[in-house]
């Protein structure tokens, strides 16, 4: 066991952190702003906006991550339509197709997560809102996605990690991210402990920021109803 | 009543893992030799329609185990974990076309080299990229990962060329395929066999000299055993010089091959 391969390497982990703390945060971004029109349409009765939005979510949460990666970067460009034409110069690139994948990956979970917040909303604080003569639009906008994205924090939060470990997947398509890192030192030296001992680390405090964000989020947005 | 049936059941258990282990264990050190292949590396090892392991590499290990009196069993391992599985005794030799390196040397023994290829860039035709700095400024060359072909890429072109490093042989030819990638480096009998012969791999060829050098590419293909085993490496070697010698490795390489990949 010598730590020493992995000081040989430190650029080498730190080019994959600086990959993977780009990669995650704009995968949530993109993620979260579809999520958001998504779970009204997921929540709405409407069967038009419900059952599209429904089999989205279905498939994203049903498939494994590493399955929707490789579909999305292997299998697409088996297609002529995808190859020969300006769709290629997006799908050409790991990380592109990666973000694709992800983001599309964390806005189904999202989705869900934000559509049980809507659901669970108390109905007479909507019925109030309708008292006061707020139309739909308004009542979305000032009632029922403030107090939802609220009530989601401590779930949302969840799926932040979960997106952060998912992101390893990444690897797997010549993307170099702290595990793709872990996994180049480790083939080079054979030193499996060394390697993904580091990346171990890594997202361990990565996650532990998370962690610390969302509390201090908690701390800011559900005060009011803290026991 | 229903006590005295867990009972029994849990004896029955214990006791049959206790023959079963017993069992193992003395066959093992006897005859019994297990054998990690790799199966993604045409046509050296590879997965066939019928889900059987087939190919060179797995010829000459049954053809190795037989000329030693050995049974053998072949496990599957992917190409980056190859050689920690070997030394965590998941298998007790390494049959996947391995060179032999002097970094490897470092972690495991090899046997003598049982054949030796030169390896080479491939391109599409048409492209008109030539291996040299120059020519090869800014594409992107697609390797296996942690193989000597990544070790040359790396050393000598690294700072040219965006180097794109696949966990299978396979999934660069994929993405050769589709286009992500400008040249392939690997072993000239794996990409003519397993990429240019295949099909759509006419529109590729190679370019650029046989690569040979010793510092990057070795001395041909060995099996991988770990340090302490000397004995079966010993077993190994003699059985790689009776094969030679009684005409069980033509036949085999004939079946690949059309020229002997031995070497001198």
């Amino acid at each position: 066991m010598s730590f020493s391969i992995i000081f040989d390497n430190w650029k080498l982990f730190l080019e994959g952190f600086v990959v993977t703390i780009q990669l995650v945060p704009l995968a949530l971004f993109f993620g979260f702003f579809m999520a958001l029109p998504l779970s009204v349409m997921r929540a709405s009765s409407n069967p038009f906006l419900k059952w599209p939005t429904y089999s989205f979510t279905y498939f994203f949460r049903g498939t494994p991550l590493l399955v929707q990666v490789y579909l999305f970067y292997y299998g697409l460009a088996q297609f002529s339509i995808v190859k020969e034409t300006i769709l290629w110069s997006f799908f050409k690139d790991a990380y592109k197709v990666g973000l694709l994948s992800f983001s599309l990956n964390t806005a189904a979970y999202t989705t869900e997560i934000f559509r049980g917040a809507i659901e669970r909303l108390p109905l007479g604080q909507i019925e109030a809102a309708k008292a006061c003569g707020m139309g739909p639009l308004t009542r979305l906008r000032r009632i029922i996605l403030p107090i939802a994205l609220r009530k989601s924090i401590p779930s949302y939060g969840n799926e932040v990690i979960f997106m952060l470990h998912g992101s390893s997947i990444c690897s797997l398509i010549t993307i170099i991210d702290i595990t793709g890192a872990a996994r180049i030192v480790n083939s080079r030296y054979y030193g499996p402990v060394e390697a993904f001992f580091t990346a171990g680390v890594i997202y361990l405090c990565l996650t532990f920021c998370i962690v610390g964000i969302f509390k201090q989020l908690e701390k800011k947005f559900l005060s009011h109803i803290r026991r | 009543m229903k006590r005295q049936f867990k009972l029994l059941f849990l004896v029955m258990i214990l006791g049959a893992s206790f023959v079963s282990n017993g069992w193992a264990g003395s066959k093992k050190s006897a005859d019994k030799v297990r054998i990690g292949v790799e199966g993604a590396y045409p046509p050296f090892s590879e997965v066939g329609k019928d889900g059987k392991m087939k190919g060179f590499d797995i010829d000459i290990s049954y053809a190795l185990c037989k000329e030693m009196g050995a049974e053998c069993t072949l496990v599957k391992q992917d190409w980056d974990g190859i050689i920690p599985a070997l030394l965590a005794k998941k298998y007790d030799a390494i049959i996947a076309s391995m060179s032999i390196t002097e970094k490897r040397k470092k972690k495991v023994a090899f046997t003598i080299k049982y054949y030796i290829t030169p390896a080479k860039f491939v391109r599409k035709k048409g492209s008109g990229i030539e291996i040299t700095k120059a020519g090869m400024k800014g594409k992107s060359v697609g390797v296996q990962s942690a193989t000597i072909h990544d070790n040359y890429i790396t050393g000598v072109y690294g700072k040219d060329v965006t180097i794109k490093r696949y966990g299978k042989q396979d999934e660069a030819y994929l993405d050769m395929k589709a286009g992500r990638i400008d040249l392939l480096l690997a072993d000239s009998i794996a990409l003519d066999d397993g990429f240019l012969k295949k099909p759509g791999g006419d529109a590729y060829e190679f370019v650029g000299p046989d690569l040979t050098e010793k510092k990057y590419f070795g001395e041909g293909a060995g099996i991988a055993i770990r340090k302490e085993d000397t004995e079966l490496a010993g077993r190994f070697n003699k059985a790689i010089k009776a094969i030679r010698a009684n005409g069980t490795y033509d036949k085999i390489q004939k079946k690949y091959f059309k020229f002997d990949i031995y070497g001198k």
